[in-house]
């Protein structure tokens, strides 16, 4: 039974919402007789505040109120250790002290009746401070460096064979160092809460990946069961990871609602975005790789370490992919974290692999050009049939098919292996490769279908649609599984009183919810059938599960067709909706028996003019093995979106901090630059075909982390052939094309 | 720290008669002479489709079209514009009828979020209007002040290219 909906490439269902504007988004559900608030942040970068001037912010017409320390209530925080909150450590616990433990942290808020008399008086508002010097950057004398937490789910230390020894004696040997950038999610909607208290009953409108987590953060945080608190978060704008943790100002604006006794609506300036949100921690790296004269890999070791902040230990994958991507018989990944007085770093579009894959994939194509041989072929020399660290088969593993196709859409053959020696005109011409991989993560989610008397079915879950089309996905799976068309389907989203479900991260929503629907269709059907034999007057009263066919939206008595009965009379016959639960049901012994990730294939050109040192990427092919497509044409649009990530991170994006206080000093969309329009040119993306029956029922593997992964590497691989400049440091600017 | 001896900082707002057309509509209202044309929109008016991205013009989220010319309605004080024709994303569709732009930017996918795609679209009347749409490049170039941080880029190129086309 199918109606072809999976794999088709329909158009958004929510297109006509995001086009007229009637998308609503946290910041836009404005409630009657709402007050404003707006966070003061710290402006030293580690100390204590002495004092805060409130009367005289307090008499400006307007002001409603203004918390701090000094008046907050005492919350209960409760113990809740979220999948996305770091294992150890304690979060933030905002307006209970006078700690100040990084520039920005929240230490007061301002409520007034409009924004502007808010924002005013924030700015206003004066604070004394005692201070402390803060160390905010990995490389200083004093930062400290610690082995990651067991408990934290990584491994600091990994090895097998000897790995030292193997590169002491390799023939040809790479060594080197990689620095990564702390990059800033920047999505386009600030983070935003709107707090309405009814009782002791709260209501979220609130910017979130993970709504449920959400919910039962901030019952913790007040001591108050989970029931009493609800999310809504219907739409978000785009988010990349930094929404799924619940940071301070969700608190915040829970505090003044609560406080001033009315709705308060409170949305981080963008620069407030930089200081209380997560980022992506700057990584330093160490590579060195061991290999014979022709190429084989006989030893890899890559040394990585993070930085944290000093009240949890945000830790990422960024050495796992080392351990699977390549064969190589001696191997040894080590992990360390450097706790900063910042704030806590979180998870960004790919997290890891993301910095993983840049120093590993730079130095794999620097060995290349050592050994002669061109970069895809050595991978190919070295590409494994197990993963060697596990032992375990790969469900299914597709590097070298996306190498192949990827080769041929962009016409790699045409590349004079020699740096500096393409050019058009008087523009530096070079061709780069990466690979990228991501896991295949899954996690237990549900989904609510429910058939009403009108014949349409809603489809419930407390997922989130942060641009990748969950919610078109979601109704092509829905529709597919009942055989009913897209229009007689309805899928909502975003609501903590909906089924639960995983975060919206990690790329692991279409596989996770989409099995949970498909679950819940699969019981939606199974329970309309009872109705439909159940019923005097059906044309299949009476019949067995055994004589029922479904053809579409009707079933039939197998042995005599005759004019069956559909999902809009059944549902009519019964009155009332009829409801179905689903989960996604997964087996725990398949992760033991299988290596599942997906893996894709980056290529990249760039242009790089030889006098003022400008970098274009003129062409993009990706070419990924994800396992199956649901809709093709948003997974398209998916990708592109990676690689313009990409091409961000690996030419523009870097958080910089001030080393006298910690103040981030481009905190603001001018200054912390990101692909603009005229920046993204040629962008060609595929997927090869991959039947992957071990995943999950659906067999996907998840597109949106592994997009990004593998575009910063290709580009400065591109670049060293395009100038014979080696830069290992994120992100690539004209001044290390004009330094020599 | 005290300053009891301070008078109240600020003075309590003087506030404006202004009076809008606002997607056709005639709308008057007392405003605060120092709130941006944004805040009037989403606060006062509750006409939420105009977003704010970073309120310091760097984005393009919140671009509106004000006497048929696109501004950065962050950036502008509503009580300057009194008696302007202004247009947001919410007076483009007419009697259920989408606009052609609006229409193409669901056709090529030029929105994975959602949340900057008013102000591209409102950008990409401006753009064609302009005569700033006639190849994919100069639709670049013209479209450089609307970030999308999804990547949408080649889908709002084919967008505003097909729906000049059209117009």
């Amino acid at each position: 039974m199918t109606t072809g909906m999976i794999g088709n490439p329909v158009l958004r269902v929510d297109g006509r919402a995001k086009v007229t504007g009637a998308a609503r988004y946290a910041a836009d559900f404005n409630q009657k007789n709402q007050l404003y608030a707006v966070i003061v942040g710290a402006t030293v970068g580690l100390g204590r505040v002495t004092a805060i001037d409130v009367a005289s912010v307090s008499r400006m017409p307007g002001v409603v109120a203004v918390i701090s320390h000094l008046n907050a209530p005492k919350l209960a925080y409760g113990t809740h250790k979220g999948s996305i909150d770091p294992a150890v450590g304690e979060r933030l616990h905002v307006l209970q002290d006078n700690q100040v433990r990084f520039f920005g942290q929240p230490i007061a808020v301002v409520v007034a009746e409009s924004l502007d008399i808010a924002e005013r008086a924030a700015a206003e508002l004066k604070v004394s401070y005692s201070r402390q010097q803060p160390v905010i950057d990995p490389k200083d004398p004093k930062a400290q460096q610690v082995t990651p937490d067991p408990r934290g789910r990584v491994h600091a230390d990994r090895s097998r064979g000897n790995a030292d020894a193997a590169v002491a004696s390799a023939p040809v040997k790479i060594d080197e160092r990689y620095d990564t950038a702390r990059e800033n999610h920047n999505p386009m909607e600030p983070h935003a809460t709107i707090a309405a208290w009814n009782g002791n009953r709260l209501t979220l409108w609130s910017k979130s990946q993970f709504v449920v987590n959400e919910q039962a953060e901030i019952a913790a945080i007040f001591g108050i069961p989970v029931q009493q608190v609800q999310v809504v978060c219907p739409f978000i704008g785009g988010a990349f990871g930094t929404s799924l943790r619940t940071w301070p100002h969700v608190t915040l604006a829970a505090i003044a609602a609560r406080h001033v006794g009315r709705p308060v609506k409170l949305v981080l300036s963008r620069k407030q975005m930089f200081f209380t949100t997560g980022h992506r921690p700057r990584t330093l790296q160490r590579v060195a790789l061991g290999a014979t004269s022709d190429g084989k890999l006989v030893s890899l070791i890559q040394e990585a370490n993070g930085e944290t902040s000093r009240y949890e230990q945000f830790v990422e994958a960024v050495t796992s992919a080392t351990n699977y991507m390549v064969s190589c018989p001696n191997v040894s990944t080590r992990y360390r974290l450097s706790p900063l007085d910042t704030s806590t770093p979180t998870y960004m579009r790919g997290p890891g692999e993301a910095t993983n894959m840049f120093a590993l994939e730079c130095a794999l194509d620097e060995l290349s050009y050592k050994l002669g041989i061109d970069p895809i072929e050595l991978r190919r020399r070295n590409e494994p049939t197990v993963d060697e660290e596990t032992q375990k088969p790969f469900s299914s593993r597709s590097l070298m098919h996306c190498y192949t196709e990827g080769a041929e859409r962009f016409g790699w053959a045409r590349r004079d292996p020699k740096p500096r020696s393409m050019r058009d005109g008087r523009l530096l011409i070079g061709y780069g490769v990466a690979s990228a991989t991501y896991p295949v993560f899954y996690a237990p989610a549900n989904a609510l279908a429910r058939l009403l008397p009108s014949g349409i079915v809603e489809v419930e879950a407390a997922a989130s649609d942060m641009g990748p089309g969950t919610y078109t996905s979601m109704t092509q799976v829905a529709a597919e599984t009942l055989g009913l068309p897209m229009d007689q389907v309805r899928f909502r989203l975003g609501y903590s009183v909906y089924p639960a479900t995983p975060p919206h991260g990690g790329s692991m929503t279409m596989a996770s919810v989409g099995s949970a629907v498909r679950a819940a269709c699969i019981e939606l059907r199974r329970l309309a059938e009872g109705a439909a034999v159940a019923a005097p007057q059906s044309p299949v009263f009476k019949a067995s599960v055994e004589q029922l066919e479904w053809k579409q939206d009707r079933v039939y008595r197998r042995e005599n067709a005759g004019s069956g009965i559909s999902y809009r009379e059944i549902g009519n016959r019964a009155g009332k909706p009829i409801e179905a639960q689903g989960s996604s049901d997964h087996d725990p012994e398949l992760p033991k028996r299988y290596s599942m990730h997906a893996f894709g294939a980056a290529f990249i050109e760039v242009a790089v003019d030889p006098d003022v040192g400008t970098i274009r990427v003129r062409r993009t092919v990706g070419v990924y093995g994800a396992g199956r497509i649901i809709n093709p044409f948003l997974a398209r649009s998916q990708c592109i979106g990676g690689i313009v990530g990409g091409i961000g991170m690996a030419l523009m994006e870097s958080t910089a901090l001030d080393p006298r206080d910690g103040r981030i000093v481009n905190a603001h969309m001018a200054d912390y630059v990101v692909p603009v329009n005229l920046d993204i040119s040629n962008i060609d993306v595929s997927f090869v075909e991959e039947n992957d029956p071990h995943v999950n029922p659906l067999g996907v593997k998840g597109l949106g982390e592994i997009a990004i992964v593998g575009i910063a590497p290709a580009i400065a691989n591109a670049v060293y052939h395009a100038t014979g400049k080696r830069i290992r440091t994120l992100p690539i600017r004209i001044e290390n094309m004009l330094s020599h | 720290m005290a300053q009891s001896s301070k008078p109240a900082a600020v003075p309590a707002p003087a506030s404006d008669v202004v009076s809008f057309i606002i997607n056709g509509e005639p709308r008057e209202l007392s405003l605060d002479p120092r709130q941006s044309l944004l805040d009037v929109l989403r606060e006062r008016l509750d006409l939420t489709g105009t977003k704010k991205g970073c309120n310091q013009g760097a984005c393009g989220a919140c671009t509106i079209l004000v006497n048929g010319k696109r501004i950065l309605a962050c950036l502008t004080l509503a009580s300057m514009y009194s008696g302007a024709r202004i247009e947001t994303i919410e007076g483009l569709e007419k009697d259920g009828e989408l606009h052609p732009l609006q229409r193409a930017f669901i056709e090529h996918d030029g929105l994975q979020c959602g949340f900057c795609t008013s102000g591209q679209i409102m950008s990409g009347l401006g753009c064609i209007s302009e005569g700033h749409a006639s190849s994919p490049q100069e639709i670049q170039y013209w479209m450089s002040g609307n970030i999308c941080r999804c990547g949408a880029y080649p889908g709002i190129v084919a967008a505003v290219a097909d729906a000049a086309r059209r117009t």
